[in-house]
């Protein structure tokens, strides 16, 4: 698991609560944190904040898993 | 007063517009803590009919189609509104899509142009390539691609960057109330697209009517945050401020804490929004409240109670902000309406907002009637009711049951001309010129409309999509052990007088008793590769064969009347249940 990948993983689980250990890079972000897009513009937000980049929303249209956002964040990186 | 009863279309309403208001601000294009840009009516004026002389160098003739892919942000108002001025219909399409379902409504329309962001364009162009791989797909072949925002060297293809597109003169092209303004599909992303064909009279129509119910005075700001290809956002956010001489912001994130910021910064006073985001405005309203000391709190609440007696009747903005100052400076201290689409409002949420003097209006609309039949007046505030039918529109409840409820039928001014290339379904949409809705609701003794369920099965988010159950079947094909299968909207088969948290599932008819582990594995796996908001979230078992056609179609109207015999609660599983 890259270094981006698991910190990612596990932040989101932490603001909503999953089992970080759990998550693998092939799951979906909204199913397994139950979220909606409207929240997971929130976690977002809390991303940016911890990798220090800034991603476009439209980046992030058609992005489903974790593996998708980690290659997101590191492209930006 | 807006008074549109002599003009001819949309595009010379807004040309009025850019002349009477033309110092006023127009525009104001916001990223996070940035300002882009901001233009006054004159300078929108000069920015779209120089998109619209672009349009018609390339030969764009009057009633050529001008798809729209873009964010919501000021090019998407220079080229809605130039197009608009040579003369063509417009296709707003959702960005938000998937590049797949994005190329097939560009298929199914055809148009002459296409106007996208660079980040929109690298989705369809990598799509478009897989597609050809796969030989199939000849969306946009015959069409002029314009891309902004592209960076310097970036690979375009055959799409021409529009900053660099040379512009020949201007010339306004006269359009009438009968033609087509803007083609807006309202579901379809797989089966039969259902692109519906307003006219410029359906516009003028809706717009005079919720420009007189909820005007906007030239200083005041509508925010668009729904995509503005959204029936709600194209009407109240981008139309009827424009005509009014307001002023509309845009926000290039829909991140909460820049959507709140850019409310401060800009004094927003009208903004539309969905549940979700209405709710999230909600919990910071509430922790703010959480946090005061006790006495201030007691304080607020008393301040909630009078503000609510003395308001009850009609909403007094002024004294509401004035008695509640610090929970309207959180919203930016200006907000005067929060318009959402009724039928997915919880009524404590209205009644929450209502309470602090910041009234949702709660509407019910679709597509198909350009965008509001029905509207909540606030005089007074009912958050029972989805409101009374908008002036010059007529709503009546066909085939009633014994309690009043019936199927919502639709006529007057705002109703679609008919979807496009497909007479079968406008013919099974518009009978006689009544629209019906496929919505099944009663209407009280003051012609207040409450909605119940629906008479036709499909389900609508609430985000305002609306998803067609067969159109999610064919993921489901050749699962392990199933002999058959249907998926239904829940609230279809059993009603439950109410049209929020709907939810899809699948009937399943099993070799044996029961749907194997693997099946159920596999069917869960396979529902998870669906985008949120066409999941299914339950199933339900049916031993006996299912009715069908003599070409073996199932016939879901008779299947559905059976299951309607079983008791919901114990037909239906959870899809995480075993």
């Amino acid at each position: 698991m890259t270094d981006v990948l698991d910190r990612l993983i596990r932040l989101a689980a932490k603001k909503y609560g999953a089992d970080a250990d759990a998550l693998k890079a092939d799951d979906d972000v909204f199913e397994s944190l139950g979220i909606d897009s409207f929240a997971a513009a929130e976690l977002m937000s809390e991303l940016e904040l911890e990798f220090d980049v800034e991603i476009p929303d439209y980046e992030l249209q058609g992005v489903k898993t974790f593996g998708g956002l980690a290659a997101v964040i590191d492209k930006r990186r | 007063m807006l008074q549109l009863s002599r003009i001819q279309s949309v595009g010379e309403a807004i040309r009025d517009a850019t002349v009477t208001f033309k110092s006023n601000e127009a525009l104001i294009e916001a990223e996070r803590h940035r300002e882009n840009g901001r233009w006054t009516y004159a300078q929108l004026r000069s920015e779209a009919e120089r998109f619209a002389a672009l349009l018609q160098e390339q030969g764009l003739q009057p009633g050529d189609r001008c798809a729209i892919v873009m964010q919501n942000q000021s090019k998407w108002i220079f080229s809605g509104l130039g197009a608009l001025w040579a003369g063509a219909a417009l296709v707003p399409i959702d960005y938000k899509l998937t590049a797949r379902e994005q190329l097939e409504l560009l298929e199914h329309c055809k148009p002459r142009v296409l106007v996208t962001e660079y980040g929109e364009w690298t989705k369809l162009q990598r799509e478009q390539q897989l597609q050809r791989e796969q030989q199939r797909g000849a969306a946009l072949e015959r069409t002029l691609v314009l891309v902004t925002e592209a960076p310097e060297g970036a690979e375009l293809g055959p799409a021409r960057r529009w900053e660099q597109e040379p512009a020949g003169s201007f010339r306004y092209c006269e359009r009438s109330r009968e033609d087509v303004a803007c083609i807006v599909y309202s579901s379809g992303t797989s089966g039969t697209p259902k692109g519906c064909m307003l006219t410029h009279g359906n516009y003028l129509a809706q717009a005079e009517i919720l420009g007189n119910l909820y005007p906007l005075a030239e200083d005041e700001r509508f925010f668009s945050v729904l995509p503005t290809n959204h029936a709600i956002d194209f009407m109240v956010g981008f139309i009827v401020p424009l005509l009014m001489g307001g002023g509309i912001v845009h926000q290039r994130t829909l991140r909460p804490q820049f959507l709140r910021a850019t409310m401060k910064k800009y004094g927003i006073t009208h903004i539309a929004l969905v549940p979700s985001i209405l709710k999230n405005l909600e919990k910071r309203i509430r922790e703010r409240l959480d946090e005061l000391p006790g006495w201030q709190r007691q304080l607020v609440d008393g301040l909630i109670r009078t503000n609510e007696i003395v308001t009850r009747k009609a909403p007094n903005h002024r004294l509401s902000s004035t008695l509640l100052r610090p929970i309207h400076e959180s919203l930016g201290g200006k907000l005067k309406y929060i318009f959402a689409g009724g039928t997915f409002v919880d009524r404590k949420l209205a009644e929450f907002f209502y309470e602090l003097g910041i009234p949702v209006v709660i509407g019910y609309g679709l597509t198909e009637a350009s965008t509001v039949i029905t509207v909540n007046d606030l005089k007074p505030f009912r958050s029972d009711t989805v409101g009374k039918a908008v002036q010059g529109v007529k709503v009546e409840i066909r085939n009633a049951n014994e309690a009043g409820v019936g199927e919502v039928w639709v006529r007057g001014p705002t109703v679609m001309k008919g979807y496009l290339d497909a007479p079968e379904l406008t013919e099974e949409a518009i009978v006689d010129g009544w629209l019906r809705t496929g919505d099944l609701g009663s209407l009280d003794i003051s012609g207040h409309l409450r909605l119940m369920g629906r008479a036709k099965n499909m389900i609508v988010t609430e985000g305002g999509k609306n998803i067609y159950p067969e159109d999610i079947e064919a993921v489901f094909e050749g699962l392990p052990g199933i002999e058959e299968y249907c998926v239904f909207a829940a609230d279809y088969i059993w009603p439950r007088g109410s049209m929020i948290g709907e939810q899809l599932l699948v009937v399943l008819r099993p070799e044996g008793d029961w749907p194997s582990d693997e099946c159920l594995q596999e069917l869960r796996t396979r529902n998870r590769r669906l985008p949120d908001f066409k999941r299914l979230s339950a199933f339900v078992v049916e031993r006996e064969e299912f009715p069908a056609t003599a070409s073996l179609k199932v016939k879901r109207g008779e299947l559905a009347e059976r299951l309607r015999g079983k008791a919901r609660d114990e037909a239906v599983r959870g899809l995480d249940e075993g």
